[in-house]
């Protein structure tokens, strides 16, 4: 696997559990040694360099405080190693900045155990932030938490990071975390780099089938490519890939031949998901929430632009 | 089959109460979730209902019977744990058998019944396997046929897919309604993600800090929360609030927000001069240029389909849901117009949905 990340850069490591995405986080802190190849950080060859020189911060999923200091000692931790000596006033002038860049300045006399998960996961991000390392490697540091906190601390991050125009290699198996948080997200599967791009990129422009169904909600429908008529469709496709965004859904009254029929509607809440079912396959999209379809309806269904893949999986470009 | 009723159960734990007075009842045949965050009370009714814990005071009556202080063996009803719990040494067959053997069951009846719960769960194939070698979602399958193969009254599940990863979680959701729509036992099921609650729930009751705040059907929950709790749990993202505060008299359509006015549904009752909280859901916020109604945009999250855009304004931050392809900047000031019929008020001092006409219009189909 070959990979540069530029300075500044939020890159996601997204794949499922056991495709190597923590792996290559821990190559990257010297936590595991590569049985081929070469890691550099800033220009420097650190392959063989031991974890505590490379000038990395990692955050664990699980906040792993010490129980017996206080916040603002579990802090400034990292600052007191004896490897650092950072003198105390300028310790406590990090620890209050990054204290209050997380917003927990009213919590530093606390004890690490007397705080929510979501403050805990702060103080463990922050004792990362204190430091200033050359890169920080997150895993999965959001996903002991709920969903609501999860959505507050991953805006919270995006904006920190920009704040500090820190370099930060974040692991993840959540598509929502990639999206919104990534500068680039690379796409890893059973140990290899699939594709990498923007987030826009992976999600308009996916490489092949594995990485249009790893992004998107309700996932990519795929069908067989005779089911629907695609005008652009090149040479050599076997399968369209339909989002909601590629569909365009009619009610068959106004002169609109029917092409499927409305099987359910599933309330998710803010997502609605309409099941259609066309000639003996299912195309899920969303419904916007004003849409008066029931179900057993006829509808009309027109594709625009989907995307075309051909026996392979990959992707091939419409024809113009 | 069975109706389970609960009527003023309450539950102490000595200066600590876990569940105040609570009252409702789990229809026969239903799909129950009991949705609420951690410390809400909803696992320690769950155990009262299964017997494992005794309440303070109340009744718990299960199709009638009076089962308070019935042992939790005696209930026949089925407690299925996180779904993982499979014995290692042996196949899947013996793994499922294994309830009816501790009860006697006679040899054959035994190799019918695994049979057909294997069946209903599509691992009829999977019988003569080892446990050890299976994927988690059938590892999670045998367990379930565990829980069925016993036949009994109602199913109580406690966070059964909360071990697994998203991806497996949305899977088995899935399959859990479904064998459920196969089998109609009553299901009463706790979890904290309220994902896992819209997709399979006939009804949602939300509990917080002991109290029951709502009680309804997933979409009822969703579009008429009863209190700015329930409001602010659901929702992915969740309802916004915005503050301010108002004279509302029965009659009111209209509220003044950041100097615009902005229509509402119908006040059915007279509050006086209070804080109030206007609940606004993401799909129900669009951006308009003229709109006077305005806020600055401080977050934007794509999310391919749709992008998620965060609004900050007078009263409060907002959140919209938009397509993906509408152009959004942050820094940038905008104007915002509401889907009006569809907004919610609450009373910030209680915490309590004010009546207006949203109730009745949907009540009313």
């Amino acid at each position: 696997m070959s990979l540069a990340i530029a300075e500044g850069e939020l890159f996601v490591l997204l794949g499922p559990t056991g495709a190597g995405k923590t792996t290559t986080l821990r190559l990257v802190a010297g936590l595991e040694r590569p049985d081929a190849g070469a890691v550099w950080i800033d220009g420097r060859n650190v392959t063989a360099a031991a974890p505590a020189v490379r000038d990395v911060a990692f955050v664990f999923q699980q906040y792993s405080l010490y129980p017996h200091l206080s916040v603002y000692d579990n802090l400034a931790f990292p600052l007191r190693s004896p490897a650092r000596c950072v003198p105390e006033d300028q310790v406590k002038q990090q620890v209050e900045a990054v204290a209050s860049l997380l917003d927990i300045t009213s919590k530093l006399s606390n004890r690490a155990t007397r705080l929510s998960g979501g403050e805990m996961q702060r103080v463990a991000l922050g004792r990362a932030l204190v430091r200033n390392p050359a890169i920080y490697l997150m895993d999965e540091p959001l996903s002991s938490l709920d969903a609501q906190l999860r959505a507050e601390l991953r805006l919270e991050l995006k904006r920190i990071q920009r704040d500090l125009g820190a370099t930060i290699l974040y692991v993840t198996h959540d598509q929502v975390e990639a999206m919104t948080m990534a500068t680039r997200i690379g796409v890893i599967r059973e140990g290899r780099m699939v594709q990498v791009g923007t987030p826009r990129e992976i999600y308009e422009r996916p490489k092949n089938v594995y990485v249009a169904s790893r992004l998107g909600s309700p996932p990519i429908n795929l069908l067989p490519s005779h089911l629907l008529p695609a005008p652009e469709m090149p040479a050599g496709t076997t399968t369209l890939g339909v989002r909601t965004e590629h569909v365009r859904i009619r009610s068959a009254t106004n002169g609109y031949r029917p092409t499927g029929h409305v099987k359910w509607i599933e309330h998710l809440g803010d997502q609605n998901h309409l099941h259609v079912a066309v000639n003996g396959h299912q195309v899920v999209t969303l419904v916007e929430p004003e849409a008066t379809f029931g179900v057993g309806d006829e509808v009309h269904l027109d594709l625009t632009k989907p995307l075309y893949f051909n026996a392979e999986g990959e992707r091939l470009e419409g024809r113009p | 089959m069975a109706e389970i009723t609960l009527e003023a159960v309450q539950k102490r734990f000595g200066d600590f109460t876990a569940v105040r007075s609570s009252s409702f009842v789990v229809r026969d045949g239903e799909f129950f979730v009991l949705l609420g965050p951690s410390g809400c009370g909803k696992t320690t009714t769950l155990r009262m209902i299964a017997g494992l814990e005794l309440p303070s005071a109340g009744q718990i009556l299960l199709d009638g019977e009076d089962v308070t202080f019935k042992r939790a063996s005696l209930r026949d009803i089925a407690f299925v744990f996180q779904l993982f719990a499979l014995y290692p040494h042996m196949n899947v067959r013996r793994n499922i058998a294994f309830p009816l053997r501790c009860q006697g069951v006679p040899a054959r009846e035994i190799r019918v019944r695994v049979e057909e719960a294997a069946a209903l769960l599509r691992i009829e194939h999977l019988l003569d396997l080892s446990v050890s070698g299976l994927s988690g979602g059938d590892r999670q399958r045998v367990a379930l046929g565990r829980a069925i193969v016993r036949r009994p009254k109602a199913f109580l599940m406690d966070e059964p897919l909360g071990a697994l990863d998203a991806e497996l979680r949305a899977l088995m959701c899935g399959e859990l309604r479904a064998l459920h729509d196969r089998l109609k036992t009553t299901t009463v099921y706790v979890t904290h993600d309220q994902l896992e609650a819209m997709a399979m729930a006939d009804r949602i009751l939300v509990m917080n800090r002991g109290v029951i705040e709502q009680c309804g059907s997933p979409q009822a929950i969703y579009a008429r929360p009863a209190s700015m709790f329930v409001a602010a749990f659901i929702g992915n993202p969740p309802m916004s609030l915005l503050r301010f505060r108002s004279t509302l008299k029965a009659g009111v359509s209209r509220v003044g927000l950041n100097g615009a006015s902005v229509e509402i549904p119908e006040v059915r009752e007279d509050v006086g001069e209070i804080d109030v909280a206007v609940g606004i859901r993401p799909e129900h916020v669009r951006l308009r240029d003229e709109a006077t109604m305005r806020g600055r945009v401080t977050g934007t999250e794509y999310l391919g389909t749709t992008q998620v855009v965060t609004v900050t304004t007078e009263h409060g931050v907002l959140k919209a849901r938009l397509a993906a392809d509408v152009p959004v900047e942050i820094g940038t000031n905008v104007g915002l117009t509401f889907t009006s019929e569809r907004l919610s008020l609450f009373d910030v001092a209680s915490g309590r949905a004010i009546k207006t006409a949203l109730y009745e219009r949907d009540r009313n189909g």
